[in-house]
């Protein structure tokens, strides 16, 4: 087998790094993102085998076999995926690729005397265990597998410090004296970075936390191509970096927050006073019937989705019952929240999914001044995005996040599974609003039954 | 490449990564986030240079293990990101068409339900 002269692999790479640029400048726009995702791919590909060409390496049918598992294990799960948990699974492939950096990083400090490629070395070992073990905890999060309040302790900053002091000193042992031992010790400090980081997060911040691993993951991917002296690994592991710090930043704004406050809101205290006490303050409970007449006999009626619906798999219900409203003459449209769901553009997916047209779709920026001539707007399992605390209680979590302002509308409805606060643990002040009323139960069965007392009228 | 030159590459890479996704609506974040996930996945390229350099078993096994997972970033995030711009693009297919197509999806989700414990197993193997 003849071998890629240099220049030829240098070429190849240059052409692969050119297909990730193309791929990202494809994504930001909705009409080229699905070829440009396609171009990322063969870009990756033909990275993957100009490697093979490249080198004299051993182990080839290992490391094919290796590729196989990785292969077997990752497209079922991508391709099978609940759409609700998508973002669980984005977290997931960020922190393998970071436990991928790190382990290639520890396998080449015995190879390199240069205190800046150690310094390399040091830097893609930390970043690596930090993304990998944050992104482990954010999908607990996601998943309810672990509380979805912000995770704090006494003295959290403190250990946070010694973490962060200890892993300096280890770092700098390693650049210097090159050993083994201190470069694991980085390992599990960074491991510990990781998780210190991450369990501070309050639940609706968690997508922003995703992105921010998955542009320390690309710092991690850089580090290492100037560990291995590989231009393409520099390139796109850099351009990750920088693009996902912008996407961070632009996804924060999105919420009205800083990324800063994210990461480090909780430790200020006071943030989430009141959230954990159910309220035993009345609310009005409704009838499916009741709610049939609402909608039924209205001009004008605005449903909001939330993550309720997508968990519930309610989607085609409710755009059937907004079929059937539309046909008794009906003003329906869905009012989009951008971070409505656990991911933003969730509910776009969700209600694109079962053929709602794209014309009912109003964005927030959009629909909010219409609230005011609405008659009924129909809350299907959403909470945060609708809470008015947001406008109005500077000391909670969510205040300064843009919401859908349906306390405007005259009447609201809310389909809720229970009065559990929302995935941000707030209690929302909405739902003792005297024009305000409550249906409980599965937002899907509680779409059905309405969609039947509709058609009944 | 001597250390100038690196700098020069990162420095360049930083702007075009910048520029690239600077205007993106929020619909999208979640696909691009996804995408730009699946791009540093080429870590693949890393894990197979130091596989294909080891001799000692331990070396060689670690180094297999990185490359399970670069693969798991790299293929998984590529499909994945396609599944979420398949549902997007369902709604700008004419009537007709989309409705047959969208038919294979809902089985595709509903098959999604019992597959999924054996789903979740195998990502646990891919941690």
């Amino acid at each position: 087998m003849s071998l890629l002269t240099p220049e030829w692999t240098a070429l190849l790479y240059l052409a692969a790094a050119v297909c990730f640029i193309l791929a990202l400048k494809g994504l930001s726009s909705p009409r080229t993102a699905r070829r440009g995702n396609a171009i990322g791919a063969a870009g990756a590909l033909l990275a993957v085998i100009t490697v093979f060409f490249s080198a004299r390496l051993e182990n080839i049918p290992l490391i094919l076999v290796a590729i196989v598992v990785g292969s077997v294990i990752a497209v079922p799960v991508a391709r099978r995926v609940q759409m609700t948990q998508m973002p669980q699974l984005v977290a997931l492939f960020n922190g393998v690729g970071g436990g991928a950096a790190a382990l290639v990083a520890v396998l080449e400090l015995g190879h390199n005397e240069d205190p800046w490629v150690r310094l390399a070395v040091v830097f893609t070992m930390l970043v690596g265990a930090v993304s990998f073990a944050g992104s482990a905890v954010t999908v607990g999060k996601l998943q309810e597998l672990i509380s979805t309040r912000p995770l704090l302790f006494p003295g959290m900053p403190w250990v946070m410090g010694a973490v962060l002091l200890g892993a300096v000193i280890s770092g700098a042992l390693v650049v210097l004296i090159g050993s083994l031992g201190w470069s694991l010790a980085l390992l599990g400090l960074g491991l510990a970075a990781g998780l210190l980081l991450v369990l501070p997060v309050g639940g609706a911040d968690v997508p922003i936390v995703i992105s921010l691993l998955n542009a320390f993951t690309g710092l991690a991917v850089a580090a290492s191509g100037v560990v291995l002296g590989n231009v393409l690994l520099l390139v796109a592991g850099t351009l990750v970096g920088a693009s996902g710090t912008i996407l961070t930043k632009v996804m924060a704004s999105a919420m009205g927050r800083g990324v800063a406050g994210i990461l480090f809101g909780a430790f200020k205290g006071g943030s989430t006073a009141g959230s954990t006490a159910l309220s035993d303050r009345p609310v009005r409970c409704s009838s499916p019937e009741d709610v049939a007449v609402q909608l039924g006999y209205a001009q004008r009626v605005v449903i909001v989705p939330g993550y309720g619906l997508a968990v519930a798999q309610g989607q085609h219900t409710v755009a059937e019952l907004a079929t059937a409203l539309a046909a008794r003459g009906v003003d329906v449209v869905f009012a989009i929240h951008p971070v409505a769901g656990r991911m933003p553009g969730h509910m776009n997916v969700l209600l694109a999914e079962a053929d709602v047209p794209y014309e009912s779709l109003r964005e927030l920026a959009e629909v909010n001044p219409e609230f005011a001539t609405t008659d009924v707007a129909l809350v299907v399992g959403a909470n945060d995005v609708v809470n008015p605390a947001a406008k109005s209680s500077p000391g909670s979590p969510i205040y300064g996040m843009p919401i859908l302002e349906v306390v405007q509308a005259q009447q609201v409805v809310f389909l809720k599974r229970s009065m559990r606060p929302g995935f941000a643990g707030i209690e929302n002040e909405l739902l003792h609003d005297p024009k305000t009323t409550l249906l409980f139960g599965d937002a899907k069965e509680s779409l059905a039954r309405v969609l039947g007392a509709v058609k009944a009228l | 490449m001597g250390p100038v030159a690196l700098l020069t590459v990162v420095v360049l890479a930083v702007f075009v990564g910048f520029e690239v996704v600077s205007k993106v609506t929020s619909k999208l974040h979640t696909p691009l986030m996804s995408g730009a996930n699946a791009i540093h996945g080429i870590i693949l390229v890393g894990a197979i240079i130091v596989a294909g350099a080891a001799s000692d078993p331990w070396v060689l096994g670690i180094a297999l293990l990185a490359v399970v997972l670069a693969t798991v970033n790299l293929v998984g995030g590529f499909v994945v990101t396609d599944r979420m711009l398949e549902m997007f693009s369902a709604h700008k297919r004419p009537r007709t068409p989309a409705r047959t197509g969208t038919a294979p999806a809902g089985g595709t989700a509903g098959a999604g339900h019992p597959n999924d414990g054996s789903a979740s197993d195998a990502a646990g193997e891919g941690r």
